[in-house]
């Protein structure tokens, strides 16, 4: 399990690092949004991965901790997540704003050497 | 006895003066005034108070905690030095303020003046009562910014900004320095207490640490009086309004670099490297000060390079390291402080009557100006050091000090030749003062008729006259048990036996004396046509300009250094930006890895479930296929990214993570449709596909690794930290305090709006100002040539409308989608319904505000998609920046609610409500928090999808707009 989710966060975090990289500005927002489903899930993966272990406590009586799935990297992968939906909205607007602005939609404003 | 919180209220006092006067309105002059001169009366009569706590080496300790673990404290402390200074600080302060209510012109902003003098004489008191040393680094500091603000008051004047910018930079590098010191001289002794210090001078004297100490607390202190090579900041620090010349740089500010050598002195003095390094300083500046002072021609000038001058007889005299030396620089500070204060005020009152201060339009003005003549030829007699004035007495001990043998050197040898010179200018200098000014003929072409001026602006000359004579006359009876309880404080059981009588006796003093006296006289009558004529500056040196240098040296440094480093190590282009960030992470990665790997697992693919390895098979291959595509495809693009978002929600339930997954799929649908919508204002395709070159590949190729390793990096690092066992994490704590103490069962909803509210609280707000800023973004957009028209398909459709015979144009466009966008419609209520349900049920099953929020958001957002932005705006009025508001509030509120009851901020209540049909209802604080989450998510998102949406409105109304603008690009970027 472990394995498929390293695999995951390294193929998200590679094809967000290239894409990132590119000169185009959309492909820079896609970029972010693959990057951050990879920080998304790596944070969230420091938490280790549990399955059927949801930490919703089943009644109101004390309860043994290792039952659960550790919640706090849970609560700031949700916070996260809404933020990084917040950023790619403030890069998409940007990237629009730049190119009515420069006419172009290269990262610098304008053509830079093919 | 004398309490020793009177010591907050002389330290205090001033700076709540500063505050109230600051609050005052502008063009209350008088009020700012007597509020001013009131605070400085009390400081100095609370400082007269304190005598009789001082006296014979008595100390007034007063302490209050600041940093404990730090050995930081409050701690004030009086003795008789710091009372002699307190003194003067108040005194000459009171008596300044009093002369600027008649100096200061109606036009200026009195109220800021005021202010600003009243907040330094509350740094200068709190330096010189201060009991730790940091303390004291902090208030040395405070007295450079304010002493900026004050040489920069008229700040409309250029020489005014550039004096105060190079006093700054030099006083404060100083500063700077100073605190360095004060680290390592509390390294060194153990603690920062003052008194601690002052009785631990073997230890440190005999320090590995000493020579860097003392040279860093001697860059403090040289800077600061303006000793030689810093002194050129003073000349030019006299831009400032006369008042603060005659305060600060005569007898405060400048004085605090001695102060701080006196205070130091007992435990720093008596090696070779301070007799040298500050006898060196303070020789060549008593010099190089009179020297130049003789040659300038703005009286203020005059006075500055007299002032160095005299700083630097101070400074040499504590140089020598006997305590005689030191009895006499304590007395010449007192003594500089009143006559170079009366001169500076009286140079003030010259200038106010005759519109002038250069000497060589100046003349004649006695008969204009008697009594303010008298007054400044007595201060000037007494800056000469002409018998019968203080400042002879402190001249004589001087001279009898550099005449004792102090360390058999170069330097101990030239310095009686030397004392014996600069005393001979310094007669120059000020005879040159005074016949210039006062006599000859009668100047005919002065700005304007010079008057006496009113009585009280006179007042503080004849109050600090009058002590020059007396103390001059009668010293003993006078200033001697003062001074003596100062030097007492500062020598203690070394104080010496010293004679303060004027008269002792023909001696090598006294003849050095008459020698100064006559030789000043006849260099003066020898140099009196030259210097009518001659350019501001003395002989061969007027080229060599401090300031010019300093300024080449900033310039060098701030402007044509910083351009090189910008040309070499910066770029203003993204990529290698990026570039840079991605491959400073993976080093830093590689790095941390590198130390941990005895830590390595063992790889193994056991355990894998086929199905989890199936649908990562999927999504990792769109999210390939999403940075394939992203150029060319963006439509494929966005959705290969949905599908790899997709499989990352499913993952989070898979892996006991149901709010993750709620919320991954909601933000998942915002973010599809808000890039949707994006789309349509990107540049088309470009048609023609160039051929790609060698250099691109091989940036691609480069790019493509660096991409895999940091993929690699990443998924190693991951996979490193998933297969070590989770040690006991705070996670464990808030499982089993979550529902006894937060109310809930949902352990992460509770995290969110509990235990980490205030978090919580800090990412809303995040999220609120990118609403507002995508918002403000769009509200000045204007979208590029290619993207104003309609888009193909509505030109089709309302083509196809306007060959139809029975069809309207936009009748097409109205039916799209005509039954999907009723069912849309009808789904408001139920999305209503479930955005309500995620957020009630949030606190005990997965769900919650965040969730909720986005959930409403897309409710309101199917409205759009189903009717246009028209069709729903006629109809609902959504007010996204009121929902932000309320959310907000509702936020804080809550957690101000905590603090109305005793508790901290944030501090959630929890009971069980009964609310009729449904039964106990768990009812927490928290829920309010959660309700201003919900309301600011759906307020946020509502708002950036709505400005991007109505784009397609705003289009073309902004055509005319459009080609100006595009001009104005073109332009900038040619430029």
């Amino acid at each position: 399990m472990e394995f498929v989710i390293a695999f995951a966060i390294g193929v998200l975090g590679a094809s967000g690092v290239w894409l990132i990289l590119r000169p185009r500005t959309y492909q820079v927002v896609m970029g972010l949004a693959l990057l951050s489903y990879g920080v998304n899930l790596f944070i969230f993966g420091m938490g280790r991965l549990r399955v059927n272990a949801p930490p919703v406590l089943p009644g109101e009586d004390a309860i043994d901790p290792a039952a659960f799935t550790d919640p706090l990297p849970q609560a700031l992968v949700l916070t996260a997540i809404v933020i990084s939906f917040a950023t790619t909205a403030l890069f998409l607007v940007v990237l629009i704003a730049s190119r009515g602005l420069t006419g172009t939609d290269h990262v610098d404003g304008r053509e830079g050497e093919r | 006895m004398w309490s020793s919180e009177w010591l907050i209220l002389l330290v205090g006092l001033p700076f709540l003066g500063s505050l109230l006067t600051a609050l005052l309105p502008s063009h209350s002059r008088s009020a700012a005034n007597w509020l001013a001169g009131a605070m400085a009366l009390a400081c100095f009569g609370i400082a007269i108070s304190a005598y009789s706590s001082v006296t014979d080496g008595m100390v007034v300790r007063h302490q209050v905690e600041w940093v404990p673990h730090l050995g930081l404290s409050l701690t004030l402390r009086l003795d008789g030095f710091a009372w002699m200074f307190s003194m003067l600080i108040t005194g000459i302060g009171a008596l300044v303020i009093l002369y600027a209510r008649y100096y200061m012109s109606p036009k200026d902003p009195v109220v800021r003046f005021y202010a600003l003098l009243l907040a330094f004489m509350g740094a200068m008191q709190g330096l010189v009562v201060s009991g730790n040393i940091i303390l004291l680094a902090v208030f040395w500091e405070l007295t450079s910014i304010f002493s900026f603000l004050l040489i920069g008051y008229w700040h409309h004047n250029q020489a005014a900004r550039d004096g105060a910018r190079m006093a700054l930079t030099i006083t404060g590098a100083g500063g700077l320095c100073l605190l360095a010191g004060m680290v390592l001289l509390g390294q060194i002794v153990g603690s920062y207490d003052l008194d601690v210090v002052l009785q631990s001078g073997d230890l440190i004297r005999a320090s590995d640490l000493y020579l860097p100490t003392l040279l860093l607390i001697l860059a403090g202190a040289l800077t600061k009086s303006a000793q030689f090579p810093f002194h050129f900041w003073l000349p030019n620090a006299m831009a400032a309004p006369t008042p603060v010349s005659a305060y600060l740089h005569s007898a405060t500010m400048v004085k605090a670099g001695v102060f701080l050598l006196t205070r130091f002195w007992p435990v720093l003095s008596g090696t070779d490297a301070w007799f040298f390094i500050v006898g060196f300083a303070g020789l060549s500046t008593l010099l190089i000060g009179a020297y130049f002072a003789i040659f300038q021609h703005d009286l203020k000038g005059l006075l500055a390079y007299s002032t160095i001058s005299h700083l630097g007889l101070v400074t040499t005299l504590l140089s020598l390291g006997s305590p005689l030396a030191a009895v006499a620089a304590i007395f010449h500070m007192v003594n500089h402080a009143t006559f170079k204060a009366s001169l500076f005020m009286a140079a003030g009152i010259i200038d106010h009557e005759a519109g002038t201060r250069d000497m060589r339009r100046l003349s004649g003005l006695f008969s204009f100006l008697p009594i303010t003549a008298t007054l400044a030829m007595v201060a000037s007699a007494a800056m000469a050091g002409v018998p019968l004035l203080n400042g002879f007495l402190s001249k004589e001990m001087f001279f009898a000090e550099t005449l004792e043998q102090h360390r058999a050197s170069v330097l101990d040898t030239v310095t009686p030749y030397v004392a014996t010179i600069a005393a001979a200018f310094a007669v120059t200098y000020s005879i040159r003062l005074i016949h210039t000014v006062f006599f000859g003929p009668r100047a005919s072409d002065l700005p304007k008729v010079p008057h006496e001026p009113p009585r009280w602006m006179r007042l503080p000359i004849e109050l600090l006259v009058l002590a020059c004579l007396v103390v001059g006359t009668i010293p003993g009876l006078s200033i001697g048990s003062y001074l003596d309880t100062a030097v007492v404080s500062v020598l203690g059981d070394a104080t010496p036996v010293y004679s303060l009588s004027i008269w002792h006796g023909f001696n090598l003093p006294l003849a050095m004396s008459i020698v100064a006296l006559l030789g000043g006289i006849v260099l003066y009558m020898a140099l009196k046509s030259y210097l009518d004529w001659c350019e501001e500056g003395p002989p061969i040196f007027r080229r060599l300009k401090g300031q010019r240098i300093f300024e080449r040296i900033l310039v060098a440094v701030s402007w044509r250094w910083a351009r090189v480093a910008e040309r070499f190590l910066g770029t203003r282009r993204l990529q290698p930006q990026l570039r840079l960030i991605v491959v400073a992470a993976i080093l830093a990665g590689v790095w941390a890895m590198w130390g941990a790997r005895h830590l390595a697992p063992q790889l193994t693919i056991s355990g894998v479930d086929p199905v989890l390895a199936m649908m990562w098979l999927v999504g990792g291959g769109c999210a390939v296929a999403a940075a394939y595509q992203a150029k060319f495809h963006r439509l494929a693009a966005l959705i290969f990214l949905g599908v790899a978002g997709l499989v990352t929600c499913i993952t989070f339930v898979w892996l006991s993570a149901p709010d993750l997954g709620v919320t991954q799929l909601l933000v998942e649908i915002v973010t599809t449709v808000l890039i949707l919508l994006g789309l349509r204002w990107l540049p088309k395709r470009d048609d023609q596909i160039e051929r790609h070159g060698f250099w691109v590949r091989l940036r691609r190729g480069r790019d493509f690794f660096i991409a895999v390793i940091a993929g690699a990096g990443m998924a190693l690092l991951a996979y490193y930290m998933m297969m070590t066992p989770l040690p006991p994490s705070v996670g464990d704590y808030y499982l089993q305090h979550a529902y006894s103490e937060g109310g809930g069962t949902n352990v992460v909803n509770v995290i969110l709006v509990d235990f980490r509210g205030f978090d919580t609280l800090g990412e809303i707000v995040v999220l609120a100002v990118v609403a507002l800023t995508v918002f403000a973004l769009l509200r000045r957009f204007r979208p590029a040539e290619d993207n104003s028209e309609l888009p193909y398909q509505q030109r089709e459709q309302n083509e196809y409308d306007s060959i139809q015979r029975d069809r309207e144009v936009g009748e097409t466009l109205k039916d799209y989608l005509l039954v999907p966008s009723v069912i849309m419609r009808w789904m408001f209520a139920a999305i209503t319904l479930l955005a309500a349900y995620l957020f009630l049920r949030g606190h005990d099953l997965p769900g919650g505000g965040f969730a909720a929020g986005v959930a409403m958001a897309i409710g309101f957002l199917l409205q759009y998609l189903a009717g246009g932005t028209r069709w729903v705006e006629e109809r609902l009025r959504i007010r996204p920046v009121q929902w932000i508001g309320f959310g907000l509030l509702a936020a804080t509120a809550t957690g101000l609610g905590s603090l109305t009851v005793g508790y901290p901020f944030l501090t959630s209540y929890f009971q069980y409500t009964e609310v009729p049909f449904i039964g106990g209802v768990p009812t927490a604080s928290a829920l309010f928090f959660d309700l201003g989450v919900f309301s600011l998510v759906v307020g946020a998102t509502v708002l950036m999808l709505v400005a991007i949406a109505h784009q397609s409105l705003r289009a073309p109304k902004a055509r005319p707009d459009r080609a100006v603008a595009e001009r104005a690009a073109v332009e900038q970027g040619e430029s």
